[in-house]
Parts: structure tokens; sequence; C-alpha cells
């Protein structure tokens, strides 16, 4: 039962990073737009994010550069997309290649350093309840504020008139346009929003997850985040079952091979991609069927005045 | 996508590179193909030590340009041929997985020199080097083997390539000729570079009961997990002894320095000829970083091995050895496995309960 524990305790923290840039991708894909840059501007979170620990000693001050960073790199990215027009494929691709520089520039003096990991949170009485205690109560903050952000986003995007909005940018931005809501608007605050998330759950690695900076540490950690919103289909719901699924499949493997099965750990290794195509297809097609992806995504908008 | 993003980057350096080279014609050009960041702490941050030691011995005699990054398969032949265009005369690849590419490209271009690590296919322009690290991994597994309490030891590894299974088996050599019944969990990460998930198999190791973890991957996150959790660890090919000050038994050195100094040496004296070298603990190639975090016993016990091997007197494959099945390996180098033998090793020693992936 320990070891389950223990298990189960890893896989919250391999997910949450994953779960967090997502989440934010997940809202600017919804707007319409489509930002590969997710990579680099995780990277350059986590740069940002182990500076401000390290030079403050806080976790929250380093969670918030890293909030930061993420966003003006974003901002970059709607500066050129929304602004000039600039093809969105070819712009996240540039912004992925900047930030893993740019992380490494940052980082170039903090490599090698040391910070104390983001604190447990421990609530006298829950966390000591034995099996379920730690694991609902015990994990670092960001776990469960990245559930919070989920909630969240649903709640925003299916339950209120932004979000209605927000989608409709996404599916048709002419009409959208034509009813007098501002596109180009409302994708920019998606941007920025994708850009935070995304900072953030790249500063989760080097906060929380392997207290140190080193470049290239999100590992195309990024990608996955994009990969996820696709077979998500672009609902929160799917995300949250995504993420963990593949949280889940990349530590049990580790395990499975620690109790030597005698199973390749090549296919072991392939396991959490193959397994979340699997099952993501599976919801997929069980529900509704055919694409769900937010029809203007990817389009460029350039408003007649 | 990801290879794409590299080969790009990697393109952009290297015409970068060959735009400012222009102006230094007269000077010798080496170039440096690396697998990860120069600044992960392991492997290819201890080859950009070294770079930086020959930019210190040469001064202006010689300009070096590295690339950063380079995935190992078609992306490193085109990294590779763009430092050749862009005029480097010595190409160092300091990689296993760089090895056909690297003798493709030598083969186009005769006058250029290559130096590639820790492969085994050579040709007149193409030299070989590469570290006896299994000497310091049979040490390593003596201090393990006397530290473990519960006599099973954590092995992270990258992929299953005779390097590594060697470094497998010296381990578990040296640690059972202090404890006979010790244990050893293979988790296999398929990545040299992933911080995340080399931190998620120490974790799972230690999870398992394991209590001292070895890697055979690039960066410091498996010494900082054992030390979270107060458990013991060895570093990977550089000092990791600030991520684990209370954690680090010793750490296996890479020391490219230097050889790295010998044959720019001899590249500007004309006189480089294609070679082989397989440099231990004795030419200083490998060298072992302070035991440390451990009993004066297992101490001496660490150094008087270390010297042993160093003499010549003591052999990590010395015969008999048996495989997994009980079957005894013929002995070809005498009273000890012959380099051969090492360098194509695709079989675990008896004492290891796991099967080699793909096998």
């Amino acid at each position: 039962m320990e070891l389950l524990e223990a298990i189960i305790l890893s896989v919250l923290a391999a997910s949450t990073p994953l779960l967090l840039a997502a989440t934010g991708e997940l809202v600017t894909e919804r707007s319409g737009v489509l930002n590969l840059g997710v990579e680099g501007m995780m990277i350059v979170g986590a740069a940002c994010g182990f500076g401000g620990a390290w030079l403050s000693g806080s976790t929250t001050v380093g969670a918030i550069c890293g909030i930061a960073a993420g966003t003006l790199l974003s901002l970059i990215f709607a500066l050129m997309t929304l602004g000039l027009a600039v093809n969105q494929v070819a712009t996240g691709l540039a912004l992925t290649i900047l930030g893993v520089g740019l992380s490494g520039l940052i980082g170039a003096g903090f490599v090698g350093e040391r910070i104390t990991p983001a604190p447990h949170l421990h609530i006298p009485g829950l966390t000591d309840i034995p099996l379920v205690g730690r694991i609902l109560f015990g994990e670092d903050a960001f776990v469960y504020l990245s559930l919070a952000l989920v909630i969240g986003v649903w709640l925003f995007l299916y339950r209120t008139r932004a979000g209605l909005v927000l989608r409709a940018a996404g599916d048709n931005h002419v009409s959208a346009h034509a009813l007098g809501y501002p596109v180009l608007r409302i994708r920019l605050f998606a941007v920025m929003f994708g850009g935070a998330c995304a900072g953030l759950g790249g500063a989760y690695l080097p906060l929380a997850y392997t207290p140190f900076f080193i470049p290239g540490m999100t590992a195309g950690r990024g990608w996955i985040a994009l990969a996820l919103v696709v077979f998500a289909s672009w609902r929160p719901g799917r995300l949250v079952i995504g993420a963990y699924l593949f949280g889940a499949v990349t530590i049990l493997q580790l395990h499975a091979q620690a109790f030597s099965l005698g199973i390749p750990s090549q296919f072991m290794s392939a396991l959490p991609y193959l397994a979340t195509v699997i099952v993501l297809v599976l919801i997929s097609r069980a529900r509704t069927g055919g694409s769900t992806a937010p029809a203007a995504l990817g389009t460029v908008f350039v408003p007649d005045r | 996508m990801r290879k794409i993003l590299i080969a790009a980057t990697a393109v952009m350096i290297a015409a970068a590179a060959s735009l400012s080279g222009a102006s230094a014609a007269d000077k010798l050009k080496v170039g440096f193909i690396y697998l990860g960041p120069v600044g992960d702490f392991g492997w290819t941050y201890q080859h950009e030590v070294a770079r930086q030691a020959l930019v210190k011995e040469f001064g202006d005699k010689i300009e070096t340009t590295y690339l950063e990054n380079v995935s190992e398969g078609p992306d490193a032949e085109r990294s590779i041929e763009q430092l050749v265009r862009a005029g480097n005369k010595l190409i160092f690849t300091t990689s296993f997985g760089y090895m056909d590419p690297t003798l493709k490209v030598a083969k186009k271009y005769p006058d250029v020199h290559f130096e590639h690590a820790t492969g085994f296919k050579s040709d007149k322009n193409m030299g070989i080097y590469n570290g006896r690290f299994y000497e310091g991994r049979y040490i390593q597994g003596i201090i393990a083997g006397k530290m473990s309490k519960a006599g099973v030891l954590g092995y992270i590894a990258s992929f299953p390539i005779p390097e590594v299974i060697m470094g497998i088996n010296a381990t578990i050599l040296g640690a059972q000729t202090v404890n006979p019944n010790i244990k050893v969990k293979i988790i296999w990460a398929n990545t040299w570079f992933d911080p995340g998930k080399e931190a998620d198999a120490a974790k799972a190791l230690l999870d398992q009961g394991a209590d001292v973890i070895m890697q055979h991957t690039d960066s410091p996150a498996a010494m900082q997990i054992a030390s979270e959790r107060g458990k013991l660890a060895f570093g990977q090919d550089s000092e990791m002894i600030k991520f684990g000050p209370k954690t680090q038994l010793t750490s296996i050195i890479d020391n490219w320095a230097p050889y790295y100094i010998d044959r720019v040496k001899a590249e500007l004296d004309g006189k480089w000829t294609t070679d082989n070298v397989w440099g231990g603990l004795k030419s200083k190639m490998v060298v072992m970083a302070p035991y440390t975090n451990m009993p004066d016993d297992v101490k001496k016990m660490a150094m008087d091995t270390e010297a042993a091997i160093i003499a010549g007197k003591l052999f990590p494959f010395k015969c008999p050895i048996v495989d997994q099945t009980g079957k005894t390996v013929e002995c070809k180098g005498g009273d000890h496995l012959d380099d051969g033998q090492v360098l194509g090793m695709n079989f675990y020693v008896k004492g290891i309960d796991d099967k080699i992936p793909g096998k």
C-alpha cells in the first residue's frame, strides 16, 4: 500500500507541468490561435522561475517570475501573429527556438545552483489520514493549483458569457467581429493566458520537481502539452484525464522495469504515448465523434475597418 | 518536430560560425559536436571543459566551434558536414550514436580529421577515443556493496549498448566481492538527458527498496532525489557533490583535456594519424572524485582497489566470468577478458535478475 501511495504521488508530480501548460494552450487554441511555442515559453519560465526563487529564496516569487516570463514571451507571439498577421505555425516554431536559446542565456548564471524545493502542504489532521491524506492534502501547492485552474477554465468556457464569446472568436472570427466583439483583443488575452500557464508549468520543474536549473530541462514537455490539447479534443475535462493518464503510464512503466517483468524497455518507454492516444481516441469515438477543433484554429484574422 | 528545430538551430549556428570564421583562415579550426546542452553538468559539460582547456592551451593558434543538442541520427550527419564546410580541420564527435554519421562524412572528406568518442569504427582519417569507465564502476560497486543496508542497488541506465551493459556488469562484479547476495534493480530511461524522467526513475527505484542509486544518464536529478530522501548515490561524468553534499559517495569524472590537447598538438605539427585510445584510471582519462560520506575502512578499500587497477594488478573483468545462464565466458585476454570482448559486451553476468531489453 505504501508503494501505491508513492506511485500516486509521483504520478501527480509528473502530470502537473503538462496539465498547467496544456490548460493554457487549450484556452489559446479555443480562441482560434495555434501557439506552437509552448516548449519555448516553458523553458524560459523554468529559467526565470528558478532565477527568481534563487535570488529571493521564495518559491512564490519564483512562480510569479515564471508566469511573467511566459507571458512576456507570448506577447512577442501576439505582436507577430495578431498585430502583424504573420503565419502562426512559423511564429510558434520560431518562439520555441528563441525560448530555448534565451533560457540558456538567462540560466547561464545559475546553472549548478540549488534551491529549496517547494514545500509540501501539511494540514494537521487531514494530511495524516492514512492512504489518502498525503495524496489529497500533502503534495506541493502547484498540484492542487493546476486542478483548480482546469475547473476555473471549464467554468469560464462553458458557464460564462465571456467564455462563450471566446469560443465564438475561435470558431468563426468573421461572425464574432460582425457582432461587434473585439476578436483581436480576446485573442490577445487568450495568448497571454496561454503564456502565463506555460511559464508556470515550466517553472514547476525547477521549483518543485528537480530543484536546479539545467538548459533543456523541459525535454519536450511543451510538445506533449500541445499534443494533449489535441487528444483532449479541446475539452478541459478530457485534458485532466489525458495528462494524468500520460503521467501514470510514464511512472508505472518505470516501476514495471524495476520489478523486472521482462518487457522490453523500449516498448515501455513508448507506452505513455501509445496509451494516451488509444484511450483518448476511444473516448472521443464513444461520445460525439468527428472533429471538435475550433473552426478558425490557426487562421489569421485581419479586421476590415 | 523537435528534430527539425534542433537541425534548424544547428544549421543557423554553423552558418554563423562560417561567416565569423572567414577572416581567420590561418588558424586551425577545431569543431565539436555535443549531444546535450553544455550546461548539463554531466557528459557534454565535461567535453566543454576540455574544449575550454584547449582554448587556454593554444590561444590564438586555434579557433573552436561547437554545436550542442545535436541528436543522434540523420541530423548528426548534417551537423558534422556543416562543421566541415565551415572550415574545421579536426572534428570531435562526442557520442556513441555519431559513429556511422561521422564515418560517412569522413569518407566524403579525406582531408579532414575526425575523432569519435566511445565507438568502434575507425578509418584512416577517423580516430577513436574512449574512457575505461568500467574501472570506476567496479570501484563504485565495491563501495555500494559495502554501503547498501538493504543489499539492493538502483541503477538508472540509458540505452542497452555495450558501454552501458559493461558498466552494470562491472558494478555487480565489484559489489559481489564484498556482498555475494547483492541485488540490482535496473530502469532503462531510454534517454541520455531528461532531468524529470531521471528523477522519476530514481524515485521508483527508492520506492522499491533500493538505497544506493547509480546512473548512466547525464543530469544530477537522481543525485538530488537521493539527497532529498536521505539515501546515497554516485555522481556521473562530473563532480556532482554540490547536488548532494551528504549523498555523493564518489563520481566517475571524464577527463578529456589531456587527450584533446595531445591531438590538437599533433594536428598543428602535421603529425596527426588515426588512433584508437582507450584510456582508464592509469592514463587519467577517467578520474575518481574524492571518496566521501563513507566510513574509513570503505574509503581505504576503494583507494586500494583504485591503486591496484592503476598498477595493472586488478582487472574488473578477471576470469572466470560467468554469465546469467551459468555459462563461463571464454577468456581471450589471458587472465581477464580482452578489450574486444568488453567493448562488445552484450550479456549480463550471474547475479543480475533481469533481462537486457530487446534480447
